[in-house]
């Protein structure tokens, strides 16, 4: 029975240390793995990390989309009402993809500021907007609303 | 004045499962035979109402009564009948409606078919599905209401979200739910028996069964949506790491681990309390899954127009359950009694093993489910755990698993000796090294990763045949296989052996398909070709055709190999006329080793399209490997010992808990 026991308690010694072992690659792994939003106010301040994926959201700014000569790149523009950052995507853009829409990107700044997308995301319910471009948006309404509370002397 | 009739059978079922979650459970204390015989017909009348309420909700759709809000918002005249049918899931409140509809008929069917447990297991058993029931049917009635009438009444519906509108997705949703539900019958039992406190083998053979089934019906579920992405998306994925998806993840793989679980408990009498928990857990995980797709907390392809006041419900339903179940087991569980022992090497620790590594997967699919929400509501940004992290957990945790699936149906119970594992594993072993090498090393196959894959399908595969020699050759041969089958335990024996079967085919499919597929982004004028994988994809151009409630610009191409045309595709880009939405609908041509998959993308000047082309070698086999699995899940639960007669059932529930091992 002793040595039962003895057995048994190795087993879940094992066991803990497996799992800890595994928890904390996990963990690791997990931290090297995110993706952080960055509104485009973020990006022009500088704030979003340069050589590091990121994703981008925003409203397709009215106007913007142009397609490239070969045909499969597009380049548009996104708002978040307050500054807009130019996104180049090579590719076929999904069906919800048009101007005035909130979409997000998934790709890195390039050096000269446009940010090269390696996917676009655009929901498939017209009336459902990315909760972080939702906020961007909200965001930059209230800097707007504060701004111009202070300009008019409140 | 119809859908009045369906509101007031809702009621009527909400009253039926107030009662049924009150009256038999108190009739099971006080000793009252007539209170608990109530459970059954509270159990049937409920469903009954249900059944009223959906046929109700299902008629409005079919005569376009749109002056039920519900149908107004989802139905149209121009839909075809059969999704008219599935727009009565398409949405919110009716999806919540089809889940309770689908609750009432589980409810029922342990009512029926339950019939080697004692009357008072049973009335418990239903009175913890009726207290379930009560918090989705107060969800519905308070929240929800599907029979909502709206004044002045529209002339037009505003139709059923066009993605929604394909074959996969129309039987999707029920088949998730009925999996989803399902668990709450294994959680319910567990409830019964914490309350009764008594669990031992039986209670794990009355649990089986139900979940065996619930967990097929999830696996085909999954195995549905995953296909339904694949066809309707348009860029040939199948999976996503959506935290929908997640979400049915998550009680597959708790499901996964509580039907391993169940099998020591019900043969060997230990992991009680082990499997109580993760009865718990799974059906906690449904609740939770049905949270993130309700609420719209979490950034998803699925989610709806959140509601907060809707997802304030669930988060304190599920609450509710989650925190009252476990007070439940920390107040019973010291009475639950040990197993019987078991050495280092047995079948017991491996299958341990695997609900360690199960449970583990869920937890790492749960963080990363949930780590966007706390990085928020920490103020450390918004962030996305992307791809790659979750495929990479699965890389490192699924060969693990596999390698102990291939040992553990070959060890026996209690105590294995080490030598003659060996000695049946040998050749296992030397096939799937040599294979996987052969495919890894750099002369001949030079891929790592399908070598890999390779060498752990074949690991399964000759596993399990060695497993079946081994069975035959104890029941007399081949000529024994049906005999085997039709007895006891046989049954359950293939069906592990054919889920272990589909994860062999699930594995190869998924590297494969991941592996080797070839994308192509094409600009095509109209009679141009291009060469993928050796086949040869001609575009013929594109016409407009007039679907039932939708125009689609149609694509023709056809597909060639070494000069001999076997198909022609047609991907559409469709504009719903309601909701003027785009959808693409791509064009496959399936194959069991190979699809070919096209779907148009945008028009460019002088009659060009942008084309998106894939050659998905294998794809099929993962979804086969699921239907596998499912399959087995079914074969397992169809075991005719689960049948046995109350009497040997209630004279097992009578040995002493702890006198079992």
């Amino acid at each position: 029975m002793r040595a039962a026991r003895k057995k048994r308690l190795y087993l879940i010694l094992l066991i803990v240390a497996g799992v800890g072992v595994a928890a904390a690659l996990a963990l690791n792994a997990f931290n090297q793995n995110l993706m952080f939003f960055y509104s485009p106010s973020e990006v022009s301040s500088g704030k979003a990390p340069p050589g590091h994926a990121f994703r981008l959201g925003g409203l397709v700014t009215e106007g913007s989309v142009k397609r490239l000569s070969n045909g499969l790149t597009t380049r548009f523009e996104v708002t978040d009402m307050d500054k807009t950052v130019s996104i180049e995507y090579t590719g076929i853009l999904p069906d919800l993809f048009r101007e005035g829409q909130g979409i997000v990107a998934h790709g890195k700044l390039r050096g000269d500021g446009v940010f090269v997308a390696d996917e676009v995301l655009a929901k498939h319910d017209e009336k459902y907007m990315p909760p972080e471009v939702a906020a961007a948006l909200k965001d930059s309404h209230d800097k707007g609303v504060a701004a111009g509370a202070k300009e008019a002397g409140l | 004045m119809i859908p009045e009739l369906g509101h007031f059978a809702l009621i009527l079922a909400l009253c039926m499962a107030l009662l049924l979650a009150s009256v038999p459970l108190l009739g099971t204390f006080t000793r009252t035979p007539a209170w608990v015989a109530l459970a059954r017909p509270l159990a049937w009348a409920q469903f009954v109402f249900l059944a009223v309420a959906f046929a109700v909700l299902t008629h409005a759709f079919l005569v376009d009564d749109f002056s039920v809000l519900y149908v107004a918002n989802h139905g149209n005249t121009k839909l075809p009948e059969i999704y008219k049918i599935s727009a009565v899931w398409g949405a919110h409140e009716g999806s919540l409606l089809l889940w309770a509809l689908i609750l009432g008929g589980w409810t029922m069917a342990v009512s029926l078919f339950a019939r080697n447990l004692s009357e008072e297991m049973q009335a418990r058993v239903l009175s913890v599905m009726g207290m379930v029931s009560i918090g989705f049917l107060s969800f519905l009635l308070f929240t929800s209401n599907p029979f909502e009438r709206i004044f002045p009444v529209p002339v037009e519906g505003g139709e059923l979200n066009p993605l929604l509108q394909d074959p996969g997705l129309a039987i999707h949703p029920p088949m998730l739910y009925m999996g989803y539900v399902g668990m709450s019958v294994a959680f319910s039992f567990a409830i019964a028996a914490l309350i009764g406190g008594r669990l031992d083998a039986a209670w794990a053979r009355w649990s089986r069964p139900w979940t065996l089934v619930a967990w097929m019906f999830l696996t085909v579920g999954i195995v549905l949506g995953s296909w339904w992405a694949y066809n309707e998306l348009g860029w040939g994925g199948w999976w996503f790491w959506d935290p929908v998806e997640n979400a049915s993840l998550m009680p597959w793989l708790a499901g996964t681990a509580l039907v391993h679980s169940l099998a020591v408990t019900e043969k060997r009498g230990a992991f009680k309390r082990w499997t109580v928990l993760l009865a718990l857990l799974a059906f906690s995980l449904s609740l939770l899954g049905t949270f993130l797709v309700r609420s719209g907390v979490l950034t998803s392809v699925h989610a709806f127009a959140s509601d907060p006041a809707r997802g304030l419900f669930i988060l304190m339903f599920l609450m509710l359950v989650i925190g009252g179940s476990l007070l439940l087991y920390a107040v019973r569980a010291p009475e639950i009694s040990r197993g019987g022992g078991f050495a280092g090497v047995s079948r017991e620790s491996l299958l341990l093993s695997n609900n360690v590594l199960l449970v583990l997967m869920t937890a790492l699919v749960l963080i990363g489910t949930l780590a966007p929400l706390l990085y928020d509501a920490l103020g450390w940004g918004k962030i996305s755990v992307g791809f790659p992290w979750f495929n990479s957990m699965l890389v490192t945790f699924m060969p693990l698993m596999v390698v102990l699936m291939g040992v553990g149906p070959l060890t026996r119970w209690k105590q294995q000796e080490p030598g003659e594992l060996v000695r049946r594993l040998r050749v296992a072993l030397a096939v799937s090294i040599i294979a996987g090498l052969a495919v890894a090393l750099p002369l001949l196959g030079d891929s790592w990763s399908l070598g890999l894959a390779l060498g752990l399908s074949l690991w399964l595969l000759t596993t399990l045949l060695i497993g079946l020699r081994l069975r035959l050759r104890a029941k007399g041969g081949i000529g024994g296989i049906w005999q085997d089958f039709a007895g006891r335990g046989g049954r359950s024996y293939y069906g592990m052996w054919l889920a272990h079967l589909g994860v062999a085919f699930f594995i190869l499919g998924i590297t494969v398909a991941t592996q080797f597929d070839i994308e192509k982004d094409e600009r095509m004028s109209p009679g141009q070709s291009v060469e993928l994988a050796g086949y040869d994809i001609r575009f013929e151009g594109v016409s407009v055709v007039q679907g039932p409630n939708y125009q689609a610009e149609r694509g023709t191409l056809h597909l060639s190999r070494d000069g001999v045309e076997f198909a022609v595709l047609h991907p559409e880009k469709r504009v719903y006329q309601v909701q003027r939405k785009p959808m693409t609908e791509s064009g496959v041509d399936a194959g069991f080793m190979r699809d070919i998959y096209v779907s148009l993308g945008e028009p460019l000047p002088n009659g060009d399209w942008s084309l998106r082309v894939y050659y998905k070698p294998l794809i099929r086999w993962i979804w086969f490997g699921g239907l596998l699995i499912a399959a087995g899940g079914l074969l397992a639960a169809s075991d005719p010992r689960y049948r046995l007669r109350h009497r040997r059932g209630a004279s097992e529930g009578v040995v002493p808990a702890g006198g079992v091992a």
